[in-house]
C-alpha cells in the first residue's frame, strides 16, 4: 500500500531583487518521482541546499507542487479539503527542539496535537500515556521541559507528532543540534516506532551512520534524486558519495580503505560489527 | 599570550531557588599556539566556559589570566580583549546582517575604530583565509550556501585580527563535505597564523582527527585532560558521561578482543588501517 507518492513534483522558487522585479528562477525540487509504501523507513541524504527540506515539505503539504503532484495516504496533497487529513496522516519534526515545544509540562506539550482534533478528553490522556512510553519519556510526564536535555526535547516533540496517531512520520534533522547520546536516544526511539508502531518513518540526516537502519535510502542532489537503494547498494558507491559532498559511515570508509590496501572485503559494510566480523573471518 | 583559567566558578540564578553551579573550580593553562578541543554533553559547561575566555560572562569567583593580565580587572580593557580573543558563536550564520559579503566582514575591524582602508584590507585578507572567491564578496550573505554563510561569519571574527580563536560547534548544522572545508580550514589558519584554537564539538571523529589536546567537561568540571589518545583510552568513562570514543576506536577494541593484534590506541581512520593492515600482514592475509 502506498503511503506517499510523488508525480514528476516540481518546486520553484522566484528570486526577486530589492525592486520586487523577477531575477531568475531557482528549481528547488526538479522532477521527482517517489513511491514509499506504508511501514517503511527511508532516509533522504543530501548535501546542503539539494533540496531535501523542500521535498519534505510537500510530504504533509506545507508547500505545494509548481508542477507535477503529491499523493499523501492517497489524497493529493494541493486539494485544500483534504488539508487536515493529510496534516494528521503525515507528522513533521524538525531540527531545532526549542521551536517546537510549546507546554509548561511535557503532557500537556504532548497533549496539545490530540486536542486541537478533537479528541475526547479520556482518549488524549491515553495518547499522551502511550506516546510518551513509546519514546522512552514516560517518567518525565510531569517535568517541564525547559529542564530535558537536547535529546529528550526532541523526544518529546516526537511524541507530540505521534499523539495525533500519524501513519507516517517526517524528520527534518531531527539529531542535528544533539550531543552523541542525544542522537543516539532519538535514532533508538524512530527505529522503534518504525519496528513496533509500524509507522511510516521519512528521516533526513547529515549523519550517515543513522542511515544504515533504513529500507531504502534516497540521496538528492539540485533538487532530484540521483542515487537510490538500500543502505548497502547506497554505501558500496564511496567515491560518487564523497562528489555528492557526502560520506559514508566511519566503518564503511574503514573496510572501502582496507580493501583498496588489498584486503579482500566485500562491498557496502554499513556497522562496526559487520567489519568485525568479515576481518576475523578472512 | 597564554591563557591561565584560575579557579573560576560560575552559578546561574545566584540568590534564586533554581541556582545551579555551572562550573566548579575550573583550573586550566593553554599555552600559545594549541590546537585544544573542548567536548562534553549538552549542559556541562562548555558554552559557559569559552564565554568566561572572552569577558561575556563574570564568574562567581576565580579569574582567568591572558597574557599574565587579569580580564575580570576593573579597568582591564574589554575593548582589546574582544579583538585578541576571538569568538564564533553556534550557528554564527544568523548574526549576518550587511548587505553584502564584503560590508559584513568589514564591521568587525571598523567596530574596533580602524579606518575604512585598513578595515576594507582585514575584510580582504579575512575573506582569503577561509577561502572565499572574490565574487561572493559582493553578493547578499543570504544568498549563499550553509557552509559558504558560516565561512563568512568566521571570516568577520578573523577580521578583527585575534590570537585566539575560539569556535563553539561550527560545524553543526553543515553537511559532511562543509564539515571537512570548515575543519581544514580551522585546521590550516591555527598552522598559517600560529593562532591559538578552541574547537568545541560534539564529534568525537573530528577532535580525534584536528587537535592536539581535548579536555572533556561533565557537570561543570573538568573531567579529562590530554592528548586524543590518552582521553578516549578512557572510553567507558566517556559513554557514562554521555559521550563515546570515534566509531574506529570501538571497532580495534573488538578486533582486540577476538584475539587479532592492533593497536586499541588508534582514534583515527588512518592509525586503524596502519594498524590492522600490519596485523593482517603478520598473518599472511596481504
Amino acid at each position: 500500500m502506498s503511503m506517499i507518492k510523488t508525480k514528476d513534483l516540481t518546486f520553484e522558487y522566484i528570486r526577486r531583487d530589492e525592486e520586487g522585479n523577477v531575477e531568475g528562477i531557482t528549481k528547488a525540487v526538479d522532477d521527482v518521482n517517489l513511491n514509499i509504501r506504508q511501514g517503511e523507513f527511508i532516509t533522504i541524504l543530501g548535501h546542503n541546499g539539494s533540496g531535501k527540506s523542500t521535498l519534505a515539505k510537500h510530504l504533509n503539504a506545507i508547500l505545494y507542487p509548481t508542477e507535477g503532484t503529491v499523493w499523501v495516504d492517497g489524497k493529493d496533497t494541493a486539494e485544500d479539503e483534504y488539508l487536515w487529513d493529510i496534516r494528521q496522516s503525515a507528522g513533521m519534526v524538525f531540527q531545532n527542539p526549542d521551536n517546537q515545544i510549546i507546554g509548561q509540562v511535557v503532557e500537556e506539550d504532548v497533549g496539545f496535537g490530540p486536542e486541537n482534533m478533537g479528541v475526547p478528553t479520556k482518549e488524549i490522556w491515553e495518547r499522551v500515556e502511550e506516546s510518551l512510553k513509546a519514546v522512552g519519556m514516560y517518567e518525565y510526564r510531569k517535568h517541564s521541559p525547559n529542564k530535558l536535555s537536547g535529546g529528550q526535547k526532541q523526544r518529546v516533540s516526537i511524541a507530540g507528532v505521534i499523539a495525533m496517531h500519524p501513519k507516517c512520520i517526517i524528520l527534518d534533522e531531527p539529531t542535528a543540534m544533539l550531543d552523541p547520546k542525544g542522537r543516539k536516544e532519538v535514532i533508538r526511539a524512530v527505529r522503534a516506532l518504525n519496528d513496533v508502531e509500524k509507522v511510516t518513518v521519512i528521516l533526513i540526516t547529515h549523519y550517515m551512520e543513522e542511515a544504515i537502519y533504513s529500507d531504502r535510502v534516497f540521496v538528492m542532489d539540485a533538487g532530484r534524486i540521483v542515487m537510490q537503494g538500500t543502505p548497502q547498494q547506497v554505501f558500496s558507491q564511496v567515491e560518487q558519495l564523497k562528489e555528492l559532498r557526502l560520506d559514508v559511515p566511519q566503518a564503511t570508509l574503514l573496510a572501502y580503505e582496507l580493501k583498496k590496501a588489498g584486503l579482500p572485503l566485500e562491498d557496502g559494510i554499513l556497522s562496526k560489527e559487520g567489519l568485525v566480523e568479515a576481518l576475523c573471518r578472512l | 599570550m597564554p591563557i591561565i583559567v584560575h579557579h573560576l566558578v560560575h552559578e546561574y540564578g545566584t540568590d534564586t531557588k533554581l541556582n545551579t553551579l555551572a562550573l566548579d573550580d575550573i583550573n586550566l593553562v593553554i599555552p600559545d599556539g594549541q590546537f585544544l578541543g573542548l567536548i562534553g554533553h549538552t549542559g556541562s559547561g562548555k558554552t559557559t566556559l569559552i564565554q568566561h575566555l572572552d569577558a561575556l560572562l563574570t564568574p562567581k569567583s576565580g579569574t582567568v589570566y591572558l597574557d599574565g593580565e587579569d580580564i575580570f580587572e576593573k579597568d582591564y580593557d574589554r575593548r582589546k580583549l574582544r579583538s585578541s580573543v576571538g569568538l564564533v558563536f553556534q550557528y554564527p550564520e544568523h548574526q549576518l546582517f550587511e548587505t553584502t559579503v564584503f560590508a559584513d566582514v568589514c564591521f568587525g575591524p571598523k567596530n574596533l575604530g580602524l579606518d575604512k582602508k585598513e578595515a576594507e584590507l582585514r575584510a580582504y585578507d579575512a575573506l582569503k583565509l577561509v577561502g572565499l572567491e572574490d565574487e561572493v564578496f559582493y553578493q547578499s550573505p543570504f544568498d549563499l550556501s550553509g557552509g559558504q554563510k558560516r565561512r563568512v561569519a568566521i571570516a568577520g571574527v578573523l577580521a578583527m585580527q585575534p590570537k585566539v580563536l575560539i569556535l563553539d560547534e561550527p560545524t553543526a548544522g553543515l553537511d559532511p563535505k562543509g564539515r571537512d572545508e570548515i575543519l581544514d580550514c580551522i585546521s590550516a589558519l591555527h598552522q598559517k597564523k600560529d593562532m591559538t584554537v578552541i574547537l568545541v564539538s560534539h564529534s568525537m571523529e573530528d577532535v580525534a582527527k584536528y587537535v592536539e589536546r581535548i579536555i572533556v567537561m561533565n557537570k561543570g568540571k573538568v573531567f579529562l585532560d590530554g592528548t586524543p589518545k590518552e582521553v578516549f583510552a578512557h572510553y567507558k568513562e566517556l559513554e557514562e558521561i554521555g559521550l563515546a570514543a570515534p566509531e574506529v576506536t570501538y571497532i580495534m577494541h573488538e578486533l582486540a578482543a577476538k584475539g587479532m593484534a592492533v593497536d586499541t590506541g588508534a582514534t583515527t581512520l588512518e592509525e586503524a588501517k596502519a594498524s590492522i593492515l600490519a596485523a593482517m600482514k603478520s598473518r599472511g592475509h596481504i
